[in-house]
């Protein structure tokens, strides 16, 4: 199954080498295509261009929902200005495309290139998914200031870059004014500190209000019990993530804050997924810390009044959960250089049109775009941008998400009231540990 | 069991046609390996192999990607009976969740189609529409019915909930989030899903008992009681060992009503072995542990099944 020749070392020394011709053939392209003869593997791949033979381009990702059609609008766009390149789009469910692809791979039907979430790409890295893509930061001159540095280091792993990042996806604090305004609150200020959320809360909690639905679930309590833990100081593992630390003092002052909303009669007990983002939409619930993702959600309902803004700071610091998706090549059977070069000016366009993308509801990862007047024009993703600098992702360790389940049920038996906070954590946390030390083992890192 | 009585059923003049017009030498001794044979490969291939690879990967820390796949003898399965191993408490936990609903469901779901089948098997009007309505159920996929019932019974905002408020019933049930409410739901869901199937077998089985046997059963002075006990149960014997026995499989393998509705929660109490087995394998890549623990499920639900037969049998003799 596995290809016994392929070494990591051996693809690194090919890809810093192509990045070199990249590069120097970079610069001096700055036209439409040429016309080269000889093409083949005598076609210098340049980063910006292609000029190969006809390829034929897989691009597998999980944008099932509101985001897929302006991703095909991309692509379809690509295609119209690279005659010799045919990009073709295969959506799947996120969790059936973590299955998927590894296995696609292995049987050498992978795709060419995708996307993968940030917590997933040092997985794939380890397992021998996906390839470096050293050459093409490289080709392209791209620095960590470019797209903000925990984003841009997101995308390492051991030392070596796997990823480009598409987008960020941070978390938002989504508000909903007419419940607001029934609630006796200023619907254009939403709280920003602690002492203005509790009595936003209590002030609505006056008029028969429970205004912020506290939701067990990974979607999105468990996101917002990590902007709380960072915004308290803590961290979810120590520097080489090899011990989980969510258990501390940090991690129960967070979790208590999200349980004793339910204590103090604000939110419901057992929130079903979901059910805190419809009911803000149905007009029951006013506050939700959800994904820059429910934009495109919200704005289906025409009469609905609601707006956004970043999270709160309800502890010491600043500090907001995201997510990154990011663009991945994936190992092949037989390597085929002009599909890598045409992959690599896939990548690089689809980034640099990646206003296109902020508008199917998401952050650029590029600092040009994220800082130009198209995106600033897009009020609500702007809002949530203006985190980008206080953002958290999660450590690029092998095997991380297994790892974060323990935390998730942690969350989850904790807001239903089966735990109290500080033991739920402990549990999760000593589960975490023997996870950590297992894949410690497992990918010998 | 309907092939069977196909056979049995088979007119004497069309098989006597079959001698008559066969050249073949039947009587070979390879002949019947010769017609098993088709089976046998597929079986062979589809089931044999991949159990006996299933095996052996139970006896290593296996990813399949990964070029080392060291063999750890029987450590996967000694790591499933030592309590402080990383998949101990969870594995058990997901074993119970997986008895808890086998225990629940299995005696509704023989019980509640059967007393279906008996009332469709009258003779009245629009019968026919009375099967096809209970019957439908089972055609929607699984990801259908719990979508649909995740929403309907949402303990905040869902349907149920508001109508039971609203004839002044409590109206803050947390069927999906707690227990023991996500268990009536799950097995509420799959009992409603999936009775039409068992009532299927079950009306073909009584069609299959011979009338004179209830006509005798009337002449003796038996009561409506004594018919169903003497006549229509000892009929349905081999019926209900098939429907008694793939009852529990089909509910011990519990999977997609918990993932879609409850999502294994609270915590992780409602998550069903094949639910963690699924996960340690295919989201966590750890195959040699998954596979060492559905050998561990199978070895279980081959000694009930065994128990079963049983159980049947000692009724025969």
């Amino acid at each position: 199954m596995i290809d016994k020749n392929f070494s990591r070392r051996g693809v690194l020394g090919l890809g810093l080498g192509a990045g070199g011709a990249v590069f120097l053939s970079a610069c001096g392209d700055s036209g439409p295509n040429e016309k080269v003869t000889g093409g083949g593997q005598n076609a210098a791949p340049a980063a910006t261009s292609y000029t190969g033979p006809n390829v034929a381009l897989a691009f597998w990702n999980g944008f099932t929902g509101g985001d897929g059609p302006f991703m095909k609008k991309l692509v379809d766009q690509f295609n119209t200005e690279h005659p010799n390149i045919k990009v073709s789009m295969n959506t799947y469910q996120w969790a059936d495309y973590y299955q998927k692809t590894p296995a696609a791979v292995a049987t050498g039907n992978g795709p060419d290139v995708g996307i993968m979430h940030v917590d997933h790409v040092s997985t794939n890295a380890a397992r021998g998914v996906i390839l470096p893509l050293e050459d093409l930061a490289k080709a392209l001159d791209f620095k960590a200031e470019d797209f903000s540095p925990p984003v841009w280091n997101a995308g390492v792993y051991n030392n070596t870059r796997y990823a480009i990042p598409l987008d960020v996806h941070p978390l938002g604090f989504f508000y909903n004014k007419t419940v607001m305004e029934k609630g006796g609150l200023d619907p254009e200020k939403p709280p920003t500190t602690d002492d203005e959320y509790q009595a936003a809360l209590e002030s609505m909690k006056a008029k028969g209000i429970q205004g912020d639905w506290v939701t067990p679930f990974e979607f999105t309590g468990s996101m917002q019990f990590q902007s709380l833990l960072w915004q308290f100081g803590g961290n979810l593992f120590d520097d080489q993530a090899s011990k989980a630390l969510f258990a501390e003092d940090p991690g129960v002052k967070a979790l208590t804050w999200m349980t004793d909303h339910i204590k103090n009669g604000y939110s419901p007990k057992n929130v079903a997924q979901d059910a805190d983002i419809i009911a803000l939409r149905n007009g029951k619930n006013a506050f939700n810390w959800n994904g820059i993702w429910t934009i495109n959600t919200l704005k289906e309902d025409k009469n609905l009044e609601w707006g956004v803004a970043p999270l709160p700071q309800i502890g010491s610091q600043k500090a907001a959960w995201a997510g990154s998706h990011q663009f991945v090549q994936f190992k092949q059977k037989a390597k085929d250089d002009n599909k890598l070069a045409a992959g690599k000016v896939f990548i690089n366009w689809i980034s640099q049109h990646s206003i296109e993308w902020a508008r199917g509801g998401q952050v650029p990862a590029r600092a040009e775009i994220r800082n130009g007047a198209e995106f600033k024009a897009l009020p609500e993703q702007s809002a949530i941008g203006t985190q980008i600098d206080y953002l958290h992702f999660l450590p690029p360790k092998p095997g991380i998400a297994d790892v974060m389940a323990t935390m998730v049920t942690a969350i989850n038996e904790a807001v239903l009231g089966r735990k109290e906070p500080a033991k739920a954590l402990s549990d999760g946390a000593a589960k975490a540990n023997q996870l950590l030390e297992q894949n410690a083992k497992k990918y010998g890192s | 069991m309907a092939a069977e009585t196909a056979l049995t059923r088979t007119p004497p003049a069309q098989a006597d046609e079959a001698h008559a017009g066969g050249r073949v030498r039947r009587n070979g001794p390879l002949t019947p390996y010769l017609f098993l044979l088709p089976y046998f490969v597929v079986f062979a291939t589809f089931v044999l192999a991949p159990a006996v690879y299933g095996l052996w990967i139970s006896l290593h820390d296996w990813d399949y990607l990964l070029p080392g796949k060291p063999f750890v003898g029987l450590d996967n399965y000694q790591a499933l009976f030592d309590s402080s191993s990383a998949v101990y408490s969870f594995f058990w936990e997901s074993m119970s969740a997986t008895g808890i609903f086998t225990l629940l469901s299995v005696p509704l779901l023989l019980v509640v189609p059967l007393m279906l089948a008996l009332l469709l098997n009258r003779k009245f009007k629009g019968r026919t529409i009375f099967r096809a309505i209970y019957f439908a159920p089972y055609v929607l996929g699984v990801a259908v019915i719990g979508v649909l019932w995740r929403f309907l019974l949402d303990p905040n905002l869902g349907v149920v909930n508001a109508i039971l408020g609203a004839v002044g019933l409590p109206g803050d049930t947390p069927w999906t989030t707690a227990l023991p409410w996500g268990w009536v739901t799950l097995v509420g869901v799959t009992v409603w899903w999936t009775l039409g199937f068992n009532a299927v077998i079950y009306l073909a089985g009584l069609q299959d008992i011979p009338r004179e046997l209830y006509e005798a059963a009337r002449i003796d002075g038996g009561g409506k009681w004594a018919e169903f006990r003497h006549v229509t149960l000892p009929g349905l014997r081999p019926v209900l060992l098939f429907v008694t026995v793939n009852t529990i499989l089909v509910s011990a393998n519990m999977f997609g009503q918990s993932y879609l509705i409850t999502q294994g929660a609270p915590g992780t109490e409602t998550r069903t072995a094949i639910m963690y087995i699924a996960q340690v394998g295919l989201s966590d890549y750890k195959m040699g542990s998954a596979a060492a623990m559905s050998y561990l499920l199978t070895a279980a639900l081959l000694l009930i099944s065994l128990l079963v037969f049983r159980l049947f049998r000692e009724k025969d003799s």
